[in-house]
């Protein structure tokens, strides 16, 4: 069993960090536990790689130590950490076949050849490469070799952690949901604790337990998926998980009624009064356009996604996207939209606030 | 992307090339095939010899014939000898030169160095290095009591030519091999450690296969130009003790200026020639065939 | 005005690259190649800019036949999926530079180049080199370029393929307007049907060399002609139902009986293959006009505000949308609610025989 503590992990640029903009990753405390997986999701240079280069061992953070399970592991070289990583391009050893490539890991460490032989085999039926067990591995399609790499990074049972670099970047995008939803039958099959870097949402989302958001060197929220898109704690996780975004609204909150764009909007809980920067979050899948009730709205523009329509609308002049009803026909430049109460959050200088009581 | 439509025109800009080609290369060429296959009595008295002059230098029981193949051997023994050494040696090297940092540059250039030096100025150093009264080389190997002597002994003279192409030529493979080491992303090694693999599995299977390419071209350049040697032994040895290191060139200048026998030298440069670019062409084949054989 | 492609082929050897395409590409209109990988989308394009010539066939740009006229005596611009910019110049000059090939006035350059960055949001970073540059802003260098030169064909291949889906979603908002303004023969390659869709326009879809369909982008989404061209605009992939209908029952492939309701209603008896986009489809919760299938989740994919459930039915895997973030556990049991009314029909020649469009409109 092993569990990955991050005790104010932090790394800055330089040797005395002045302010919050020397560090590529603010002090973070969290523990990962045996057999979930994690994903760290962001835009680049958001330091998602730089927190998984200090699990890793390819950086000795400045700050804070890291645990695996009671033993500190801060400033152990990479060999010395028992994980296994997958990275952003195939890596694979030419000379060797498909199955010596597999077996690698686990001869450089002894195992007996009997279970070296049904562990490959169980780990290629896994990733359905058994019939390329006996190919010289160099001969292969990039889709093949990156699933070699998969395989050599599952294949040792006794890792702490097995870490992902964005592993399916250089897969064809036909075949990438197929990879997302084999690595998480792998991840539901293997009890390991998985961490899996990657910017795209999907993947994110598809293969962990929970995700870490994270934007200019801070995990700005930790959680399910589901928590990620009702309720984003930080106006960066609304803006980069959904297409499109959440809506931001400047507001005035004056108990459990706002107050954007000339109108009024009911909330779903009530709130202590709020003075400095104020915003209501809701994703356009919470504003709907209505043929009647609600507030009055500019239609700007409408796409067409074929499965859902949006407007574009202006709310006296703060723009807002709203979801068009699938039995609303046609929509003109007047329309009227409402807001679903339960989902209209509340941010003060971009960290939402919980409401008190409805 | 390939956006390059065809056009003919493009052979025009290529003409001048040809042409060039044609009077550096063709021309000359061709002169040597003239003289090959006759034979001259005084100057500018030549007449049809046929193949004459081939068949003598083929056949090892005529005197010319002894010759050439008693050279030939020599040189093929010689190109093994310095392949041997300067593959293995510029490879280690290669791999324990800094990958970052200033001492990058400096290494670099202190490895590079030897190359600069012109043939000639290389044989007249070694020359002096390897005399056993004031040379530093052949001082200190008979200060230590080694029996050697470079115009004397031939296994001293052997031991100096190819210790000065190593010299002179490892660097070469050093720095080839260097880029090629370079190419190979951080990710392999990082991916090596974390299987557990030992410093010698690394080498055997991540940067030995990943040099593969670099090395073939590595092995034909250093097989040409060992191949070709002449600068060095005239200047060192003078192509002795005895003809203990006459090479082919040393030998085809021999005839062709020292004994003034330009049909003979004619043939055996054209022969000569043939031997290099088939041994090139078979080694580069089955380098490649090789290379895809592997992939299935 | 317009690019005509008449019967245009493109054969290399034994393969069929191209078969006998036609199409009309109108001016001042976004016409959209929606294909998936190797389809073929490039390859047309390269014909139409003429880097490449067809084996057979003609091209007439405004009724002139321009088969065989090389790229250089055309005028045409491209986008590639790659960012193309020269790295040695400034925003400024990579957008300038057809201008400056072209010889035109100071005056005039700066004016358009002007323009094209005010159009794409680049008039803050014309001093910046490319290098300094996201790949969004790259990008959006390369469009302003090949715009600048208000070519009469701007070819563009899959130019958001290689962004991050945050910036992609920005730009796919933000060209739409863009393209609007030019009076060019816009070509625009995409593999995704949503960015068809966003775009407007005409689409053709592409499918192993062939057009199997042409028209106004979202009648060709909403009634794709054959089979084909429905699964090229499904993004997740098609749903497909192999039925037998006999009089009011259907049969399926298991030998299970349902009452041929919704679109099977009217059509002949036969063998069919019925087709449904994700949308068509949900867990749970059927209703009046739909057809429940008992199958188990394979995998549930989420995007950042729609859950796509993948479950096998036991006559292939469907998926189903189901909006909002919810995850669905792999094995789990899970019924499939399929919408009759929102289903294609495709007889045995895979033509399309039924579709909620029809149905509306009869």
């Amino acid at each position: 069993m092993t569990r990955i503590t991050l005790d104010g992990i932090a790394h800055a640029y330089t040797r005395q960090p002045r302010s919050e903009k020397d560090y590529a990753l603010r002090p973070l405390h969290h523990v990962w536990e045996q057999g979930m997986a994690y994903a760290l999701l962001g835009p680049s240079g958001c330091g998602k790689t730089t927190l998984l280069n200090i699990i890793s061992g390819l950086i000795i953070p400045s700050e804070g130590r890291l645990l695996f399970d009671d033993r500190d592991v801060t400033r152990l070289p990479t060999e010395q950490r028992n994980i296994a990583q997958v990275f952003q391009f195939p890596v694979i050893y030419d000379t060797m076949t498909v199955a010596e490539n597999l077996a690698f890991p686990l001869r450089n460490r002894k195992m007996p050849a009997a279970a070296i032989t049904a562990r490959v085999a169980e780990i290629a039926a896994m990733l359905e490469l058994t019939a390329d067990l006996k190919r010289r591995a160099r001969g292969l399609t990039a889709d093949a070799k990156q699933k070699i790499s998969l395989g050599r990074g599952l294949v040792r049972s006794d890792v702490s952690a097995v870490l992902f670099d964005e592993p399916l970047t250089v897969i064809d995008p036909a075949l990438k949901w197929e990879l997302r939803s084999k690595l998480k039958a792998v991840h539901r099959a293997l009890d390991l604790l998985m961490i899996y870097v990657t910017h795209d949402q999907t993947e994110a989302l598809t293969f962990a337990d929970r995700v870490v958001v994270m934007n200019e060197g801070q995990a700005v929220q930790i959680g399910t998926p589901e928590e990620l898109f009702e309720k984003p704690d930080h106006t960066f996780v609304g803006y980069f998980i959904g297409s499109p975004g959440m809506n931001f609204l400047p507001a005035r909150v004056d108990g459990n009624r706002a107050y954007a764009g000339g109108g009024e909007i009911v909330l779903g809980a009530g709130y202590p009064a709020l003075s400095e920067a104020v915003r209501i979050g809701v994703r356009p899948d919470f504003v709907t356009l209505t043929p009647g009730a609600g507030l009055k709205v500019q239609v700007r523009r409408v796409d067409d996604f074929g499965r859902k329509r949006l407007a574009h609308v202006s709310l006296g002049g703060v723009p807002l996207v709203a979801t068009i009803p699938a039995d609303m026909q046609s929509v003109g430049t007047e329309a009227n939209v409402s807001f679903d109460a339960a989902h209209v959050l509340v941010y003060q200088n971009e960290v939402r606030v919980e409401g008190i009581a409805a | 992307m390939m956006d390059k439509p065809t056009n003919n025109r493009a052979w025009f800009f290529v003409l001048p090339v040809l042409a060039l080609v044609l009077f550096s290369s063709i021309v000359p060429m061709m002169t040597v095939v003239n003289y090959s296959v006759q034979d001259s009595m005084g100057v500018n008295n030549f007449f049809w010899n046929g193949d004459a002059w081939f068949r003598d230098l083929l056949d090892p029981t005529s005197e010319i014939g002894a010759r050439f193949a008693g050279a030939l051997m020599r040189t093929f023994a010689f190109s093994a000898a310095a392949l041997a050494v300067e593959v293995p040696l510029g490879i280690a090297v290669a791999l324990c030169l800094p990958r970052r940092g200033w001492a990058v540059g400096l290494s670099l250039v202190v490895t590079a160095l030897p190359m600069l030096i012109p043939w000639n100025v290389v044989g007249m150093m070694w020359q002096i290095f390897a005399r056993q009264d004031i040379g530093l080389f052949g001082a200190v190997l008979t200060g230590i009591g080694l029996p050697y002597n470079v115009t004397q002994d031939p296994v001293s003279a052997w031991i100096t030519i190819v210790v000065i192409d190593v010299w002179h030529w490892t660097p070469m493979v050093i720095l080839l091999s260097y880029a090629g080491l370079r190419a190979i992303p951080d990710a392999y090694y990082q991916a090596a450690r974390i299987d557990g693999a030992s410093r010698w599995a690394v080498f055997v299977n991540i940067e030995l296969p990943k040099l593969q390419k670099v090395l073939v071209i590595a092995v034909l350049l250093r097989f040409m130009q060992t191949f070709m040697i002449y600068t060095e032994p005239v200047v060192v040895t003078g192509g002795g003790p005895g003809n203990a290191t006459t090479f082919l060139s040393i030998d085809l200048v021999k005839i062709a200026i020292g004994q003034v026998d330009v049909g003979s030298a004619a043939a055996m440069s054209l022969v000569y020639y043939i031997i290099i670019l088939t041994a090139c062409w078979i080694f580069f084949t089955v380098m490649t065939q090789l290379d895809r054989r592997r992939d299935t | 005005m317009s690019l005509v492609l008449d019967n245009i082929g493109l054969t290399a050897g034994q393969d069929t690259i191209i078969d006998s395409v036609s199409l009309t590409l109108r001016r001042g209109t976004m016409n959209v190649l929606l294909g998936p990988t190797l389809a073929g989308k490039t390859t047309l394009m390269r014909l139409m800019a003429g880097l490449d010539q067809p084996t057979s066939g003609r091209l007439l740009l405004d009724g002139k036949d321009v088969t065989g006229i090389p790229v250089r005596k055309r005028s045409v611009a491209m986008v590639y999926q790659q960012f193309v910019n020269y790295p040695s110049l400034s925003v400024f000059e990579n957008i300038a530079s057809p201008l400056r090939v072209a010889r035109l006035p100071k005056g005039e350059i700066k004016a358009r180049v002007r323009h094209a960055a005010g159009l794409l949001r680049l008039e803050n970073l014309l001093d910046r080199m490319p290098a300094q540059l996201s790949g969004g802003q790259q990008q959006r260098t390369a469009i302003a370029r090949a715009l600048v030169k208000r070519a009469d064909l701007v070819l563009l291949d899959e130019p958001l393929a290689n962004l991050d889906y945050k910036l992609r979603e920005e730009l796919r908002e933000q060209l739409p307007p863009i393209f609007a303004e030019s009076n060019a023969i816009l070509v625009y390659a995409t593999t995704e049907p949503t960015e068809a869709l966003l775009l407007g326009g005409e689409t053709a879809t592409v499918w192993e060399g062939r057009v199997t369909q042409h028209g106004p982008t979202s009648e060709v989404y909403r009634r794709p002609e054959n089979l084909t061209a429905a699964r090229v605009f499904s993004d997740p992939p098609l749903n497909e139902l192999f039925v037998i209908k006999r009089g009011a029952v259907i049969e399926t492939s298991t030998g299970r009986q349902l009452p041929a309701i919704g679109v099977l209603a009217n059509l002949p008896d036969g063998r069919y293959r019925v087709g449904f986009r994700c949308d068509g489809a949900t867990v749970g919760g059927g209703g009046a006009g739909m057809l429940g299938f008992p199958g188990v989740v394979s995998v549930t994919e989420l995007s950042g505000s729609e859950s796509f459930v993948h479950v096998d039915v036991g006559l292939g895997t469907w998926v189903c949308l189901v909006r909002g973030v919810h995850d669905w556990q792999p094995g789990a049991p899970a019924e499939v609610s399929v919408d009759m009314q929102r289903c294609f029909v495709f007889d045995t020649s895979e033509t399309l025989a039924a579709s909620p469009a029809m149905a509306a409109s009869a």
